[in-house]
């Protein structure tokens, strides 16, 4: 058997075939005899107390099955949905969210009623019968307002709009900012962004009454998860319940947590005896899925002439939105990575979780940390340009040098070369070229700019002795490998996998390990009913930690097989030689057997004294710290200064994600993960009326998510530094590139305003706004 | 009320009874049972829907079933033809042109369409001709590259790039 | 969303489709590519009661050029635009439009009958209409475009009117169109034609009022010998625009004003 090295190389995805022939199977291919479709009636109110609902109509109309509000729901799901504990184990209050509003809705596009019906043009049309009464309450929409005394409530059975207030200091912040030559103030916001996956959520619930079993097929990131919840408040126990995930279309953290719809089309499922299917559209998502970032950041921070960076103080103001989302605490991570890949003296950080009568922020691509990367490339930029040195000089004076390195919060970075992937892309696009055509086209009246982003990133979550304390649940991670009797291999994994290509990747860390063929390799996930509890797919975290469950798993049937080979050879364990899944005994290379032959044998007869039979493993695995990824994204603008248009000349950049098992799957997280905060930068944007809180980009007409002809050449290079925390080396890739781009994309914007005594410029970029800045510096 | 609509889908006719209200989208997942065509928003903005109707491209989540009477609609499942891949097919595959794979099937037939309108575009024809559909996973660098390998496979065509963006019309003149 | 519920009729012919339109009533609409409407219909912003299609009626698909005019049936769709090679030579303008309407499907499925009778300011055409006094021709009368755009989303079209055609002069002039938008397949923010026409220009702006707006004031300065940025800074008075997600309203002027100065530049250059 010919086994060269699977890690590493550049093959095909395995997922693929299947894809692009039609034949991929998305929450909503799932049907089921007998299956009744629901429709969820939503408050259009931002608030709004209800009054009254009226369901006669619906109920009379065609199709209709049922009609059920809040009250119907209360007998039937135990409990309010979770929240974790994330970076803020002490909130200042937890107010419960019941998966439909009873007398309050808090946001528009709270469920206030579902209609189950035949099909869904039915229930649709019968959703629009369900009259209900509200009387409108104030609606709480800026930040700040809903902060002072006195302000209107999110929910009136509140005490304030307050979700938490944490401080992290670290330092002797008085000190650092007594030595400063320069200190600066900037204000930076992260506007609300729709993680836009492209399949919306969805699920089909089939409660088997009389006998309390359940099958949920939903489309999330985090299966075990959702039956651990979902089941709890519906008094389904675990081994009782599947949740089952095939394809799922996209998701970048918007399906990492149980959803009211999950719990409601179980429970009507439940209540009719019928399986339930419901099917969120484009319009519904854009109302009733989790939002991103939505944060403002005052920042200040003391340097020293020479570009010395000395110390950091920001505050993140944080929109909740109504209710805390399950992990919306997690983006408050932003905090300890606010000093980016830099050495600070002193860091004070706090963040302030604020209520709004909004759609619950939770994390989405990156969470925390392109927030993080976005203030600290910024604020690096602004003492570059007030004390006139070059932004790369400042970066390269202050950046972290020695691994592992301790941040100022405690975090440990596991290894590093920061300098490196900078001084690499800067050769890549030529910087001293580029200022020099800068310098010439300003003096033409053109106004290009270069920004520069040198992050580093916190993945691979996480380590139980980090994550427990913090989250209060321990996100390790699991696998579970077994070997069929004539050689082929099931590897089950707590992972999920929503366009990443686990089944071709885990599959290459398989055969490699294994030492057998890579087609001879299944990799199972998404089904509950058929892997072991594992946490799911979110913060770069499936390889760094599931990838190195199943290298456990590997290793436990290597281990199993070497005392079959001895027992066979008639050998002791000890001279056993195990070389590309050939085992031997040292120095007869000749006679050897390979891995499907020790399996063969597990099954049968003649096992050595004590040993079982089958040739299986289930391991877990902690990680003994988190992976920090790093890079340098360097990006170069042309703004025409009379519309205000940006174009993107080039996009350069150079990414460490330690060891790389598929070098064709990297670069495509990257280009996704770049394509997204270059989105942020000059497109995306949340926007809803202040004074009604009614949503203004209700549609993708108006929310823009770019097309192809917005979207630059990735010009793409990587250093590898691998990891020493884990066996294979490696990191984490999935974030990595929106948690770069997005400043890379403004500091080039900022940069090329300069002529203009501009010194900061807001996301979205939009041609009007900087046209209006342009218009305002001339002035 | 129903109307009986006869249509021809990847070559094979059939006749149901179907409201008039009925998206193509839905008639053709759900009535049809071929579930690869896909919806992803409510305004035609995304594409995913994208199937080939006597031809040529459309969003079938824009059209009602009724309005397609009569007609030859092509769908990703009737695009490989005796267990070979389409070269568009083929050349996602080879080029990473998806990840999640949901907006795929809209993206290789509105591809399709556009190699089979102009067979060598130039990058910009490229974004012009994709314009209409939406992906959120692979920023569209594979995509791209995708279309110009396939371009090449199928017409021996090489992809020049070319920055004229505007009025480049990707369709050829006709009398 | 699903729409709501309608009944259907595909008449034979224009009569046919005005005596399903009385039959059906006030709510009853004519739907040709239905690219406009579809989506409308589908976040229930628009319920019609029933759709007449057209798209079977013969006659309604084709391009005719005669004494100085050419004449567009309604059921020409924008594909058919781009590739008409009369168009082409008549009226290059209006190809130029049709590249940048929609996208390859929108293109394919969408008429210019549909653009014109769906009244949008950002319909591209109906700007084009406006400034070149293009005829709007129904199974009951010809319109003149200047009579023809009334307010937001609302033309003269009487309820049983069909728009079966639209009348252009041949317009072989110096052109140039130039709409500014964020994505490429997006509407307008702002969109600004001009043709060149005899010895005189004609502007004409999308998406910068209720309704599509010609640039009166911008072709007087033009015609009394203003430069192109001088003519541009009268676009002010042709326009009315008002802020929305995609810009302010203060923007939106100052754009139709570079634009305009552009689109001349552009035009003239050209040549």
């Amino acid at each position: 058997m010919a086994v060269t090295s699977m890690i590493g190389a550049r093959i095909q995805r395995r997922e693929d075939p299947k894809l692009i022939t039609g034949h991929g199977n998305f929450i909503d291919d799932v049907n089921l005899v007998n299956m009744a479709h629901m429709s969820v009636v939503r408050s259009p109110h931002a608030h709004a107390r209800i009054r009254s609902i009226d369901t006669s109509a619906a109920l009379a109309a065609k199709g209709v099955v049922a009609v059920l509000i809040a009250a119907d729901f209360k007998a039937v799901i135990g409990g309010p949905l979770p929240v974790t504990n994330s970076f803020v184990p002490d909130k200042k209050q937890v107010p419960e969210q019941f998966p439909i509003a009873a007398t309050e809705a808090a946001y528009a596009g709270e469920p206030v009623a579902v209609v189950i019906a035949e099909d869904r043009y039915l229930a649709d049309d019968a959703a629009q019968l369900v009259v209900v009464d509200y009387e409108p309450l104030p609606a709480v929409m800026d930040l700040e307002k809903a902060m002072e005394p006195g302000s209107p409530l999110v929910k009136s059975d509140r005490p304030d709009n307050i979700g938490w207030d944490a401080a992290f200091p670290a330092g002797d912040i008085d000190a650092a900012f007594a030595e400063a030559d320069v200190v600066l103030k900037q204000r930076i916001g992260q506007q609300r962004l729709f993680p836009t996956a492209m399949e919306t959520r969805g699920c089909v619930a089939d409660y088997i009454p009389y006998d309390n079993r359940c099958t949920l097929w939903t489309s999330t990131q985090v299966p075990h998860f959702i039956r651990l919840f979902v089941g709890g408040a519906l008094g389904v126990p675990e081994s009782q319940f599947r949740v089952v995930s095939h394809d799922v279309g996209g998701g970048f953290g918007a399906k990492l947590r149980p959803y009211p719809e999950e719990y409601l089309a179980t429970a009507a499922s439940k209540i009719t005896e019928r399986p339930v299917k419901w099917i969120e559209d484009r319009t519904e998502s854009l109302q009733a899925t989790t939002q991103g970032r939505g944060q403002i950041f005052d920042v200040e921070v003391a340097a020293k002439r020479d570009g010395t960076l000395l110390g950091l103080k920001f505050t993140q103001l944080l929109d909740i939105g109504a209710y805390h989302g399950v992990f919306s605490a997690f983006q408050v991570v932003a905090c300890l990575l606010g000093g980016g890949c830099y050495d600070f003296k002193a860091i004070h950080a706090r963040s302030i979780g604020v209520f709004t009568n909004r759609m619950s922020t939770d994390p989405y691509r990156g969470a925390g940390r392109p927030e993080a990367t976005h203030l600290i490339e910024r604020i690096v930029d602004i003492v570059a340009r007030e004390i006139g040195m070059d932004p790369a000089e400042v970066r390269r004076k202050n950046f972290i040098t020695t691994f592992p390195h301790t941040n100022n919060f405690g975090l440990v970075y596991d290894s590093g070369e920061y300098e490196r992937s900078m001084d690499r892309a800067m050769a890549n696009i030529d910087y001293p070229a580029l200022r020099k055509r800068q310098e010439e086209l300003r003096a033409k009246g053109r106004y290009t700019g270069i920004g520069f982003s040198t992050y580093v990133e916190i993945c691979g979550v996480g380590p139980s002795s980090a994550t427990a304390p913090a989250a209060g649940i321990a996100l390790v991670e699991s696998s579970m490998v077994r070997v069929h009797p004539s050689g082929s291999v099931t590897v089950s994994v707590g992972t999920h996998a929503h366009g990443q290509g686990h089944e071709t990747t885990f599959a290459q860390i398989v055969a490699d390990t294994l030492g057998v063929p890579y087609d001879s390799v299944e990799i199972r996930h998404g089904d509950t009913g058929d892997t072991p509890f594992g946490y799911g797919t979110y913060g770069s975290r499936s390889l760094a930690v599931g990838g190195m469950a199943i290298m456990a798993s590997c290793h436990k049937v290597v281990d199993k097989a070497k005392k079959l080979a001895a027992h066979a050879f008639e050998a002791s364990e000890e001279d056993i030689v195990v070389d590309q899944g050939r085992y031997f005994v040292r120095g007869n290379p000749g006679e050897a057997k390979v891995l499907a032959e020790l399996a063969f044998a597990s099954y049968g007869a003649g096992l050595p004294e004590g040993m079982e039979h089958g040739l299986e493993a289930v391991s877990y695995f902690d990680p003994p710290n988190f992976v920090w990824p790093f890079g340098c994204h360097i990006c170069a603008v042309e703004v025409d200064p009379e519309t205000g248009a940006v174009s993107i000349d080039r996009y350069v950049a150079v990414d460490d994600c330690g060891n790389v098992i598929n070098p064709m799957v990297v670069d495509g997280q990257l280009h996704g993960g770049i394509a997204q905060g270059i989105s942020q930068a000059l497109f995306e944007e949340v926007q809803y009326d202040d004074e009604t809180g009614q949503m203004l980009t209700g549609t993708m007409l108006d929310y823009l998510i770019p097309t192809m002809a917005e979207m630059p050449h990735f010009e793409l290079d990587r250093t590898v530094t691998p990891s020493p925390t884990n066996e294979l080396g490696v990191k984490g890739v999935g974030e990595a590139g929106t948690i770069a781009s997005s400043i890379a994309v403004i500091n080039a914007i900022t940069d090329a305003l300069a002529p203009f005594g501009i010194k900061h410029v807001e996301m979205p970029a939009r041609p009007d706004r900087l046209w209006s800045m342009i218009k305002e510096a001339r002035a | 009320m129903t109307q009986s609509v006869s249509l021809t889908i990847n070559g094979r006719p059939r006749e149901d009874h179907v409201e008039p209200r009925l998206l193509l989208v839905h008639y053709l997942r759900e009535v049809a049972g071929l579930t690869g065509t896909h919806i992803a928003c409510d305004t035609s903005q995304c594409g995913a829907c994208t199937v080939l109707i006597d031809g040529e491209a459309v969003k079938s989540c824009s059209v009602f079933t009724v309005q397609a009477a009569g007609k030859d609609v092509t769908t990703i499942e009737g695009l490989a033809q005796e267990g070979t891949l389409h070269p568009v097919q083929q050349a996602f595959w080879n080029e990473h042109g998806l990840q999640c794979g949901f907006c795929t099937p809209g993206f290789i037939m509105a591809a399709a369409y556009l190699l089979k309108q102009n067979p060598s575009p130039t990058d910009a024809e490229i974004e012009r001709g994709l314009e209409g559909n939406l992906c959120r996973c692979t920023g569209y660098e594979n995509i791209k590259k995708a279309v110009r390998s396939a371009s090449q496979a199928m017409n021996g065509g090489t992809a020049e790039t070319s920055a004229n963006l505007v009025g480049s019309a990707a369709a050829p003149v006709e009398g | 969303m699903i729409t709501a519920a309608f009944e259907y009729a595909r008449p034979g012919s224009v009569d046919e489709a005005q005596s399903l339109l009385t039959k059906y009533g006030d709510d009853a609409k004519v739907i040709a590519g239905g690219q406009s409407l579809i989506p409308l219909m589908r976040l229930r912003l628009s319920q019609p009661t029933a759709l007449v299609d057209i798209q079977g009626i013969h006659g309604l698909k084709e391009v005719r050029r005669d004494n100085g005019s050419v004449e567009i049936g309604a059921l020409v769709r924008h594909v058919d635009i781009q590739r008409n090679a009369t168009l082409r030579e008549a009226l290059p303008i209006l190809v130029e439009m049709a590249n940048d309407v929609g996208d390859n499907q929108v293109r394919n499925l969408g008429t210019i009958g549909g653009v014109i009778a769906h009244g949008d300011a950002a319909g591209d055409y109906n700007a084009l209409a406006l400034m070149l006094d293009a005829e709007i021709v129904t199974n009951k009368r010809r319109h003149k475009a200047s009579d023809f755009f009334r307010d937001i989303f609302t033309t003269a079209l009487e309820h049983d009117e069909v728009v079966t055609a639209v009348r252009f002069p041949v317009s072989t002039g110096r052109f140039a169109y130039t709409k500014f938008r964020r994505r490429l397949y997006d509407w307008a923010i702002a969109g600004v034609a001009v043709q060149e026409t005899g010895s005189s220009w004609r502007v004409g702006y999308v998406n910068l009022a209720r309704t599509p707006r010609r640039g009166a004031s911008v072709e007087r300065a033009l015609a009394g010998g203003a430069s192109a940025a001088d003519a541009a800074a009268e676009s002010g008075s042709d326009i009315d625009p008002t802020g929305d997600v995609r810009a302010t309203a203060e923007y939106k002027r100052h754009l139709a004003q570079v634009l305009t100065a552009r689109t001349l530049e552009k035009a003239t250059m050209a040549a």
